[in-house]
């Protein structure tokens, strides 16, 4: 399976400071991938290299291979819905519609005009009067209708309310499984991902902490609680991710490599949110600590 | 891409359209009868005598429309101002560059696009502005005959300044990325380029020709003018005076660094020539002052005073580009502009594709 986007050392500086440093990773084709991590962790500043809105200070990205935004024809490969959605406030939606036929060789507009429609969404409405909500299935439309091979979303949901967030999932989810595209979707709700995603990756602090498809990594770790042992101590078969203690108990996020052997442990499923929760924690220890030890899936 | 160029672009276009038209029937209307006066009562006045009172009644005539030139000089700034200034900067603060450089054309097209669409529409704008403004303004112009103080809101020039102010405001809008901190910064730059160019470089696009001539008291009474050269439409870039030794002693036509002209006497009359030395004769009171004095002296004390300068055998030197270069110069000027204003694009062109990420 050939990889939608592929990292080899990639880093991006602004000014002193680097908002992404000597970050590897490499997504296949074919999923829909959720990106999580906390704030500042690189997310957005990774996408926007994809899309070729940044350029790499240092290493590699290839998207299907080639640099991103290189030419037009990588270009129309990508659709891509940015942060907070932009738009031009002074043209109406049909003028939106207008532009992405007139900059997409391979715009389908007949999608574009169905979906607004579906939307209820006024065509001569100016973008700037419409809802948080419209304006992210406006973003949503465009990017779908150019008929991308994967379409990158940074946070696009970050600033709507629950149930626009729902609905533009919901869309979302249903435009993937008709066009059959990849999808790379930034978030740093877990529910979010959750909702739509099927693979993962956690990037903490330029970091790829964990990576994988979302059922697997769900059936491969556990909540281990049992009587307490010293921090750091090992687990057989166990990898431990995360480990909390009180007085006489302990409860370990572990990875598990074969069943668990000690027979003092209760064994728990974990959700996605405790695993992201607990990588994340992971990642940032090593990173204040500048611990050279393992770090999970790397 | 022209398309979404021109759909951004179009309303201040037709805005500009608009005011242009505005402007072209005002001229419509009053120019004609203007043509008409000066081809009949002004061009023909020699023969009827008593010129003056018809030239200065003509040249009174429609002051409004006169004045209103003027806008051949601020349209460029204002271009730069609003077309360029926002035309990257609005896309950087509002975040629609990241709309726009994800469809399926390069940043660089974009870029191009805007940049030739805008770009040209400046230079169309400021070009008809001054041509419909020197169209209407000629047979004043041509009575004034001073074609170098009019030099930078007639003829070709303006394109060219409006093609740099362009430019510059967009260039300025990709830099600093800020709707109206790019604004005040066009603006400022663009006035000082032109100033420098009104008060140093356009008066060294050709090497100046001198003219030496006696110095003459200048002042009311007087020919003044000293050492002028012959054609009142000659750009005279500067006036010094000389003495006997050749050392500059005054500039601007008089003696001392401001033109001032002064005579220093006792009670029974002026005996001193300030700055230069004792008069061989005496000036009777009163004693005529200096080039300010509105009232007109005697024969009898224009002669002494005459009499006295002359004995000094002080020289003018004027250094002045003559008339038959104004076309010369305004070639230069729109070039220059139009220069700067490709290297301005190519830069901002080079900026956006490179470095703006």
């Amino acid at each position: 399976m050939t990889a939608v986007l592929e990292a080899e050392g990639l880093g991006k500086r602004y000014g002193r400071r680097w908002a992404l440093s000597d970050c590897s990773l490499s997504i296949p084709s074919g999923h829909v991938v959720g990106l999580v991590g906390p704030n500042g962790a690189g997310k957005s500043t990774l996408l926007n290299m994809a899309v070729g809105l940044l350029t790499p200070t240092q290493g590699s990205l290839s998207v299907f291979g080639s640099e991103p935004a290189k030419d037009p024809e990588q270009l129309a490969r990508v659709g891509f819905v940015a942060q907070d959605t932009p738009s031009y406030a002074g043209l109406s939606v049909a003028d939106h519609l207008k532009l992405g036929a007139r900059t997409n060789p391979k715009w389908d507009n007949e999608l574009a005009e169905d979906r607004i429609t579906q939307l209820g969404i006024d065509f001569k409405q100016k973008a700037g009067k419409l809802s948080g909500g419209q304006r992210a299935q406006l973003a949503l439309t465009m990017a779908i209708s150019k008929r991308p091979e994967t379409l990158i979303l940074d946070e696009p949901v970050a600033s709507l309310d629950p149930l626009a967030r729902r609905e533009f999932l919901q869309i979302l989810m249903e435009t993937v499984a008709e066009h059959n595209v990849s999808v790379i979707l930034s978030s740093h709700l877990v529910a979010d991902i959750e909702r739509v995603c099927d693979y993962l990756v956690v990037l903490v602090s330029s970091r790829v902490q964990l990576t994988g498809e979302l059922d697997e990594l769900i059936a491969s770790h556990h909540r281990l609680i049992g009587p307490r042992i010293e921090d750091g101590a090992s687990i057989e078969n166990q990898y431990v991710v995360e480990s909390s203690h009180n007085d006489r108990q302990s409860i370990v996020l572990v990875r598990s490599d074969g069943p668990v052997v000690d027979p003092a442990w209760t064994i728990e499923p974990v959700s996605l949110e405790d695993l992201v929760l607990g990588y994340m924690g992971q990642g940032k220890r090593h990173d204040s600590t500048r611990s050279t030890t393992s770090k999970g899936d790397e | 891409m022209i398309w979404l160029a021109w759909r951004q672009f179009r309303v201040q276009a037709y805005v500009a359209l608009g005011l242009l038209g505005v402007m072209a029937i005002a001229f419509a209307i009053t120019g004609p009868s203007i043509v008409h006066l000066y081809d009949t009562a002004v061009a023909t006045c020699g023969t009827h005598g008593d010129c003056a009172t018809v030239q200065n009644s003509f040249l009174d005539k429609d002051h409004f429309l006169q004045q209103l030139s003027v806008v051949v000089v601020v349209v460029p700034a204002l271009l730069g101002i609003f077309w360029g200034a926002p035309l990257i900067a609005r896309e950087m603060e509002t975040g629609t560059f990241r709309l726009a450089w994800t469809q399926s054309v390069t940043r660089s097209r974009w870029i191009a696009t805007k940049f030739c669409l805008v770009g040209l529409a400046s230079m169309v704008t400021a070009g008809l502005l001054s041509l419909m403004v020197t169209w209407w303004s000629s047979p004043f112009d041509s009575l004034r005959d001073v074609p170098f103080s009019i030099f930078d809101h007639r003829d070709i020039a303006p394109i060219g300044y409006a093609a740099f102010a362009f430019a510059l405001g967009a260039v300025l809008g990709i830099l600093i990325r800020r709707v109206l901190p790019a604004m005040a910064a066009t603006l400022v730059v663009f006035i000082a380029v032109r100033l420098a160019f009104t008060n140093w470089i356009r008066q060294r696009f050709a090497t100046p020709l001198h003219i030496t001539t006696p110095f003459q008291a200048p002042g009311p009474g007087f020919n003044g003018g000293n050492g002028l050269p012959g054609n009142p439409g000659d750009w005279v870039v500067s006036e010094e005076t000389i003495n006997s030794s050749g050392k500059v002693i005054g500039r601007y036509g008089g003696i001392g660094p401001n033109g001032e002209v002064n005579f220093r006497g006792n009670g029974s009359g002026v005996t001193y020539f300030q700055g230069v030395g004792k008069c061989p004769n005496r000036i009777p009171n009163p004693p005529a002052g200096s080039r300010s004095t509105s009232s007109q002296p005697s024969p009898a004390v224009q002669h002494a005073i005459q009499k006295c300068i002359d004995s000094f055998h002080l020289r003018s030197i004027a250094t002045y580009q003559p008339t038959n270069r104004y076309w010369t110069f305004q070639w230069y000027e729109l070039t220059i502009f139009l220069i700067m204003a490709l290297l301005l694009s190519a830069f901002g062109w080079w900026w956006v594709r490179r470095r703006l990420a």
